[in-house]
């Protein structure tokens, strides 16, 4: 008996396109200080599938119509003829004044540092400058906590990305005055990739704020690295806000590890992009460490922003406290999904993840899927999630006081925001998130 | 001046009728009593007056100072001077008392110009904090949620400091005793009393005469069965106070029946 084996392929299955990269993109000479590590990156980049919604980290955000064959890397100087910065992007958002602050362009980078804070040895300079400047410390930092296998957009940004951001606070330095960098993607078709390396070493303690932001009708992708090491006894502060426009589809690897009685205060703020898919993890190494994280989302129209975290208590005596906030509005959706990981022998471990949510909408949705996996007998964790619709009594009592609709589910929505809010100790971060808030209620 | 019409009211909560014809005038300058047992439709005139969306006026007409409320949202009820100190203050996570009373008091003055930049803070803190001294609360109660975690007392006083700052012309205060010690009793009440005056009508629905020892009414009626079935004087309170609801259960339960 003959065996027919026929196979029907359904059109619904088809991959997303992928990318045009060839080598010839890469531009990793060995004599380079990232050479070896952009090869091993480009092999890494070659061999990873692109995700589909059958591996579970991506079930639930779907990249086949996202046209990736179409994005190419800006020239050098691109943002020359591309919209501007605008001027309120590289207002301060903490305090008065930056101690140091990056642009990073299509294309290109400025960069500014105050002198005193160069002379303590901090180095918070783009990749192109630290390639000359800082040739082995560059080396020696990059790719310690986010590997390019870690996923196609990791091995991606690790192997093409010119554009970057290298922060190192020497040990026992104290950064008094924030630091801030935007990452402005304007322009049409362009692949724009960053990668950020911020090595607080022992003992020093600095406050960190990056923003990423395009003009509205940028038709773009990004993808990113974010790998952050807190050394033993170190503090960071690290504020991150996405305001994308409305076209961008958006990719993140990031990580941080926190050392012995480190603490790590990570606050995510996003409000922008068509499409984005962020995995943020917690690795808690040393004894003692601390990590909140914080997150901010607020989602409208067709927006899609799916998060990640992981919270990996990797030895006794470790903490961390996670919280993100969601609004949902018209026909958005957000996915959070969480898992606190307690290491065998992790024993003393507190682990503290919620997510709530507050739909707007008939057709928004929220999806939100806690998760714990313990392998320790003295810890305490616990998780919460909520989806919830705003109550119309609330609403009722702001209207009976004169409040006009919008401005009352303003109000409701403000003050479902306020845990997350009490958590951001940056005035200048606050009222971003304020007016992102408004903005989104008109 | 300021009047208040209330004319053949009937109102009805998921098709079930609950006010079946109800007459009230109220002017700036009265305070007038509402009692009655239990599930007469007290609270629901209330709401009604107010523009909950669950409460279904189906006849009936609510005139005040010759505007038909019946056609005003519920945002321009307020605005237009009308009041409801709630019977169960609804609690706003998130939003602090001194926010919330700013946005109310904001949003009136830009309902009378849309150009208006707001009350300045250092206005709306003098305002607030006089007003919370009428009614001796602690100025840190400004900067709590609004009726989050509130005690019984807390919440009415709150509701009371609400009045005080929106200055409406007609208040209906809403069972605004129970859960009342009588300490605070005593405070809600003078608060009410300094806040009564030519300017401000008062209608307060009450289940008890004790509230009536402490604001005096000109005015009490007694409603049954979705209808204000008798009017008079306090010495109406005075007469409840010693027999009870019985004999206007005997009296309009038969006429109800018949």
């Amino acid at each position: 008996m003959t065996k027919t084996n026929t196979k029907v392929r359904s059109k619904r299955y088809t991959a997303s396109p992928t990318f045009g990269f060839t080598e010839e993109t890469l531009n990793a000479p060995s004599n380079s200080p990232l050479g070896s590590y952009r090869n091993s990156a480009w092999s890494a980049f070659k061999e990873e599938a692109m995700p589909t919604t059958k591996d579970e980290a991506w079930r639930r955000t779907d990249l086949r119509k996202i046209p990736f064959d179409s994005f190419q890397f800006p020239a050098d100087g691109a943002f020359n003829e591309l919209a501007p910065v605008p001027e309120a992007l590289l207002a301060p958002l903490v305090g008065d004044q930056h101690g140091g602050q990056i642009t990073l362009l299509a294309g290109g980078a400025k960069v500014s540092l105050a002198p005193e804070i160069e002379k303590k040895g901090v180095v918070f300079t783009d990749f192109k400058t630290a390639e000359k400047e800082h040739p082995e410390l560059l080396a020696k930092l990059i790719g310690n906590v986010v590997r390019a296998e870690d996923g196609k957009f990791a091995a991606l940004t690790a192997a093409l990305s010119q554009n970057g951001i290298l922060l190192y606070v020497p040990r026992g330095v104290q950064v008094e005055e924030p630091l801030h960098s935007v990452l402005w993607g304007a322009g049409d078709n362009l692949a724009h990739l960053s990668h950020l390396v911020i090595y607080v070493d022992e003992g020093a303690s600095v406050t960190y704020v990056h923003e990423a932001a395009s003009p509205d009708d940028s038709l773009s992708m990004h993808a990113g690295i974010v790998e952050i090491t807190v050394s033993d006894g170190a503090n960071l502060r690290f504020v991150e806000l996405q305001s994308w426009g409305s076209e961008i589809v958006n990719f993140s690897h990031e990580r941080a590890k926190i050392g012995k009685d480190a603490n790590l205060d990570w606050i995510f703020g996003a409000v922008g992009s068509r499409l984005t898919k962020n995995f943020s993890d917690l690795d808690l190494v040393g004894k003692g460490a601390n990590g909140r994280m914080s997150g901010f989302y607020f989602a409208d129209g067709e927006q899609h922003l799916d998060h990640d975290t992981q919270q990996n208590h990797l030895v006794p005596n470790t903490y961390s406290d996670l919280l993100f906030k969601g609004a949902l509005k018209e026909n958005s959706r957000s996915v959070w999904q969480g898992m606190i990981f307690v290491a065998p022998g992790a024993q003393q471990t507190d682990g503290y993840q919620a997510n709530r949510n507050l739909i707007l909408s008939d057709t928004a949705r929220a999806d939100s899927i806690p998760g714990l996996e313990i392998s320790a007998d003295d810890v305490r964790c616990s998780h919460g999630t909520t989806i919830g619709k705003i109550d119309p009594e609330p609403l009722f009592y702001l209207l009976s006081r004169g409040i006009p609709q919008e401005d009352a589910e303003r109000l409701v929505v403000e003050g479902f925001f306020d845990p997350i809010m009490q958590r951001i100790p940056f005035e200048g971060v606050r009222n971003r998130f304020q007016e992102a808030i408004k903005e989104k209620l008109k | 001046m300021s009047t208040l019409t209330i004319r053949n009211l009937h109102v009805s909560i998921e098709g079930k009728e609950i006010l079946k014809g109800l007459n009230l005038e109220i002017k700036s300058g009265e305070i007038h009593a509402i009692m009655g047992p239990n599930g007469t439709g007290k609270s629901t005139l209330a709401y009604a007056l107010m523009g909950h969306p669950s409460y279904e006026v189906t006849e009936g007409e609510i005139i005040f100072d010759g505007e038909d409320v019946l056609e005003l949202d519920v945002d321009e009820r307020s605005r237009a001077g009308l009041f409801l100190a709630f019977q169960y203050p609804v609690s706003i996570p998130g939003v602090t008392v001194a926010n919330f009373l700013r946005t109310a008091l904001n949003s009136r003055r830009r309902a009378e110009n849309p150009e208006d930049k707001g009350i300045s803070i250092l206005d709306f803190r003098k305002t607030l904090k006089e007003k919370m001294d009428l009614l001796k609360m602690d100025h840190a109660f400004a900067g709590r949620y609004l009726n989050d975690g509130f005690s019984g007392g807390e919440k009415k006083r709150a509701e009371i400091l609400q009045m005080a700052t929106l200055k409406p012309k007609i208040a209906v205060l809403d069972e605004t005793d129970s859960g009342l010690d009588i300490d605070a009793l005593r405070i809600v009440s003078d608060g009410v009393n300094a806040l009564s005056g030519d300017d401000l009508g008062v209608v307060v629905i009450t289940h008890y005469q004790r509230l009536l020892n402490h604001i005096k009414p000109q005015f009490v009626h007694i409603m049954f069965d979705g209808r204000i079935v008798e009017s008079a004087g306090p010495e109406l309170a005075l007469r409840l106070e010693e027999h009870g609801y019985d004999w206007v259960r005997e009296k309009y339960a038969e006429a109800v029946a018949a």
